[in-house]
């Protein structure tokens, strides 16, 4: 019986043994979306552009040379050590959220996280990153108290929801200074942590503008019927209607608006579900005229982020959206800081995420940069406003970024 | 009364006209069966992708994709009666509950695999535009889901009471054993019971896909509404249903257009918690 045991034992140091070999040559990072549930659609649209993000790091794309680990195969800094996504579902809701950091955490022995598409998920998922001290990196969620909690393992690559509500509001004073009729607004928004933040937040720069915001809705998420609240805007007819929703929501208002024929003078969608490519497919001709924002653009043909919107849309049939181009602008980001750590230790990494300097034309997305704060809030995100044009979103506001007109009053159908 | 609280009335007469064609394949499952389908939601999302495909294979509306999706969904109903439910249904209370659970997420995923993730919807022409009449909108689709939904619910109901294919489904469900003294055979009629409740459902599904988008999950997010239409209209009733149906539609559209869409369904439960206080039944079940 003794050879047995020699035999299972040799077999279990070799295991072992090939297992601490492949450690060396694979770096893994959590990666925590919605792959099922209400928000599937744009999860799994984040998904692909974050595989997409794994082959920019793990294979040489030298046209992609301004981007730092584009050009070399792996990571340099770790000997060339490949990165490793795996992801997890969060199903749409905060525990199924937190459960799979945990399990990422504990189980995956993942070296940083990545999510989690809904502010209200990233809550509960970074609570757990934060008390097991591993990176969190957020790269599109935008409620304002994510940055606001005093931990230190998170950080944020997207602009926050106050920056999004100061470009609708200096937009819309321009709007005003031109001519145009814009003084009441109405804000109609989903209830979690999202569509909160952002509907406090534009109604408080809004007033503060001098706008009269005359109705806010706060809706259920993931509603069955959305006819209620068009009635009452078409009711109080506001100048301005400002949605915050995710894409279940967003396409019920796009059909409902043209069923009961109502058009605001100047609609504005905060992207989310506005901005999930199913949306642009099922509704896109029922918006024309919707104001967006956005950061990610693809830019004049040969540039980085066009190659990248190529690559993306030979990969999933679909222009790269702006969540999930954040998206892959947050891998990125973190695989960078990684790589300068040089280390898979959470706390090394930790200290060259703090470190990160990214300029402009390092980035795929249109900020300024990347630097974080104390915070971890990064400093140099910013964002464009778009407008439905012909079934696409076209960058049109401010005007040194803008590549069309803007077309005022919304069409709608 | 302001026309627009009129406009909300009529828009919540559709929606619940649709909780009640909703509802009424799963408030026959349960009269006819003691079981509770908690696949039924999953079975409507599965009738509306029926209607996706009958539309980009071969372009057909409604008239097209009501029989096939009927029909698919009733083939649907009596294979998970023969393959699934009639052997639960020897089991306790529990494994009924969790053999029908587990159907529902077999369905879910299985169209995450076929179909992805992407919300789908049919063009939002393909039954003409709303029209108005005395100042008052009304969307093509929903009128002839609600209208088709009547009728389904009436048909339903006449099955059942007038017929002897009825009688002999309610004398299985009242005493199967009584019933199969009297040579009625018990699979056969819940066989049948299982064919038509699926079936209504594709109709249902079918329907629901001309104004609503499709999505793997969407069958989650509708069928809530359904076990409350069902428990607050009397389980087992078929008109029960279609009461229920129109006075949650009504009271959902009432209140979040007076008070607020968050609070809509606080007042549905209350009014749901009180109708049973006193009635336990349903509005319309038997004692």
């Amino acid at each position: 019986m003794l050879w047995i045991g020699r035999a299972v034992l040799g077999v279990v140091v070799a295991t072992a043994l090939s297992a601490g070999a492949m450690a060396q040559q694979t770096v893994k990072i959590g990666a925590i979306y919605p792959l099922s549930g209400n928000a599937a659609s744009a999860g799994n649209y984040s998904k692909a552009a974050i595989e997409l993000g794994v082959d920019i790091v793990n294979n040489a794309h030298p046209d992609l040379k301004d981007l730092p680990l584009a050009a070399t195969q792996g990571l340099p800094g770790l000997n060339g050590a490949k990165i490793e996504v795996v992801f997890a579902d969060n199903q749409g809701t905060p525990a199924a959220g937190q459960n799979q950091a945990l399990r990422l955490i504990t189980e995956e022995k993942v070296v940083a996280l990545l999510g989690a598409y809904q502010s209200g998920i990233t809550v509960t998922a970074s609570a757990m990153a934060e008390r097991h001290g591993i990176p969190f990196v957020t790269p599109e969620s935008v409620a304002a108290n994510l940055t606001e909690r005093g931990f230190k393992w998170f950080f944020r690559t997207t602009p926050v929801a106050g920056d999004i509500a100061k470009a609708y509001v200096e937009f819309l004073k321009q709007r005003k200074t031109a001519g145009a009729k814009v003084e009441t607004v109405a804000i109609v928004n989903e209830n979690t942590e999202y569509g909160t933040s952002i509907a406090s937040v534009v109604k408080d720069e809004a007033t503060k503008g001098g706008f009269n915001v005359a109705l806010v809705i706060p809706y259920p998420a993931n509603t069955t019927d959305v006819q209620p609240q068009v009635l009452q805007l078409k009711e109080k007819n506001p100048d301005v209607v400002v949605f915050v929703s995710y894409t279940s929501d967003a396409i019920l208002y796009a059909k409902t608006m043209k069923d009961l024929n109502y058009k605001p003078a100047i609609l504005i969608a905060d992207n989310a579900g506005f901005n999930d490519p199913s949306f642009v497919k099922t509704s896109g001709a029922l918006v024309e005229g919707l104001i967006n924002r956005s950061s990610f653009a693809a830019g004049k043909p040969g540039s980085v982020s066009a190659i990248i919107n190529d690559m993306f849309k030979k990969k999933t049939g679909v222009d790269l959206d702006d969540p999930s181009g954040r998206g892959l602008q947050g891998f990125l980001t973190l695989a960078e800081a990684i790589n300068r750590a040089g280390s898979t230790d959470p706390a090394k990494i930790q200290a060259a995420l703090r470190a990160t300097d990214l300029k402009a034309n390092q980035v795929v997305t249109g900020y300024n940069g990347v630097k974080f704060d104390e915070k971890g809030q990064n400093t140099l995100g910013s964002s464009l406003l778009t407008q439905m044009q012909g079934g696409a979103y076209v960058p049109v506001w401010p005007a040194d970024k803008a590549s069309g007109e803007i077309k005022l009053p919304y069409k709608g159908w | 009364m302001s026309l627009t609280l009129l406009q909300v009335i009529v828009s919540g007469l559709l929606l619940g006209a649709v909780y009640a064609l909703f509802a009424s394949g799963l408030t026959l499952i349960w009269g006819m069966m003691n079981v509770v389908n908690f696949a039924h939601g999953d079975f409507v999302m599965l009738a509306m992708y029926a209607a996706f495909v009958v539309w980009t294979a071969f372009g057909g509306g409604p008239a097209a994709s009501v029989p096939i999706a009927a029909m698919l969904l009733a083939t649907v109903g009596v294979l998970s009666y023969f393959l699934l439910v009639r052997h639960i249904m020897r089991g306790p209370m529990l494994a009924q509950i969790l053999g029908t659970f587990g159907l529902a997420l077999f369905l879910r995923y299985s169209a995450f695999w076929l179909f992805g993730s992407d919300f789908r919807t049919l063009p939002d022409t393909i039954l003409g535009a709303p029209f108005e009449f005395w100042g008052l909108r009304v969307d093509a689709p929903r009128l002839l889901a609600g209208a088709i939904g009547l009728l389904v619910i009436l048909g339903l109901h006449l099955i059942l009471t007038r017929t002897s294919l009825g009688s002999k489904m309610l004398a299985v469900s009242e005493d199967a054993v009584a019933a199969q003294i009297v040579g009625i055979r018990p699979e056969y009629m819940q066989a049948a019971a299982w064919a038509l409740a699926a079936g209504a459902t594709g109709i249902a599904g079918a329907l629901i896909a001309t104004f609503f988008y499709t999505s793997p999950t969407v069958g989650e997010t509708l069928a809530i509404i359904a076990f409350v239409t069902v428990s607050l209209g009397g389980f087992g009733s078929v008109p029960g249903a279609l009461v229920a149906g129109l006075l949650i539609g009504v009271v959902e559209s009432v209140s979040a257009y007076v008070i607020g869409p968050v609070y809509k369904d606080v007042i549905v439960y209350i009014l749901f918690v009180l109708v049973l206080w006193f009635r336990p039944q349903g509005l319309m079940g038997k004692a």
